[in-house]
């Protein structure tokens, strides 16, 4: 069992083209950290410098969104589902 | 479909108003009309509610669909991508919509695609199609 992550068209550059991965971790924070090693760069799309999550990117887990569940700090664990959506925003 | 995206931004003026047309993945055929409320309530700003996108979003996948169309107005301003517009600009295979309704009686409807920060104005054609005589909207780059 791992926990999948589905990615964006706009990051799947980062992957290969692969529409979801599968990776390990405690937290959201260990997850992509996780990804990282073998997505090099899809890290940086998604935490800021500070260690944050990126204000215009929303990240479910389980359909939750991770906001409202302590942000990076989310638990995750064997079998849930994460998706990753660029925030559709403008002025 | 125009009209009734144009009806949208005319309702929630002066807030700007937001929405997706969704189509068959690959097609740039604009076929289905989402509206969609705008969480900031805002004159000069719009953001999808993060709850509705993704309802809309993996409806949209499990159609084997993608949004073809992003559309939202502004209020104040030209139907022109503001910079945030750009900076945020997320789906490069979709054709950013803009409807200006700072004119009560005109609306201005333009087109672009947002690719790198490079924004491109296309042409906006209405177009009949059948038989479902449902109205899509097709554009090609002017």
């Amino acid at each position: 069992m791992a926990i999948e992550v589905r990615i964006p068209t706009i990051l799947r550059n980062k992957t290969g083209g692969e529409k979801s991965v599968s990776g390990a971790g405690n937290t959201l924070a260990d997850l992509f950290s996780d990804l990282d090693d073998r997505h090099p760069g899809l890290r940086d799309r998604l935490v800021t410098t500070d260690g944050a999550l990126h204000r215009f990117v929303n990240v479910y887990v389980n359909d939750e969104d991770v906001r409202f569940t302590g942000s990076l700090e989310t638990p995750v664990k064997d079998g849930d589902s994460v998706t990753i959506l660029p925030a559709v925003a403008g002025g | 479909m125009l009209a009734e995206i144009i009806g949208h931004a005319r309702r929630d003026h002066p807030d700007e108003a937001c929405g997706v047309i969704a189509g068959p993945a690959g097609s740039d055929r604009a076929e289905r009309l989402i509206p969609m409320a705008n969480a900031e309530r805002s004159p000069t700003f719009y953001r999808l509610d993060p709850m509705e996108q993704l309802r809309v979003w993996r409806e949209m996948d499990d159609r084997d669909e993608q949004p073809v169309v992003i559309y939202h107005s502004h209020t104040a301003t030209e139907a022109y991508p503001s910079r945030t517009d750009i900076s945020y600009a997320s789906e490069p295979q979709a054709h950013y919509l803009l409807v200006s309704t700072r004119d009560p009686d005109q609306a201005e409807v333009r087109s672009y695609r947002i690719t790198d920060g490079a924004v491109t104005e296309e042409e906006v054609r209405v177009v009949e199609t059948l038989p479902s005589e449902q109205a899509a909207i097709q554009r090609s780059p002017s």
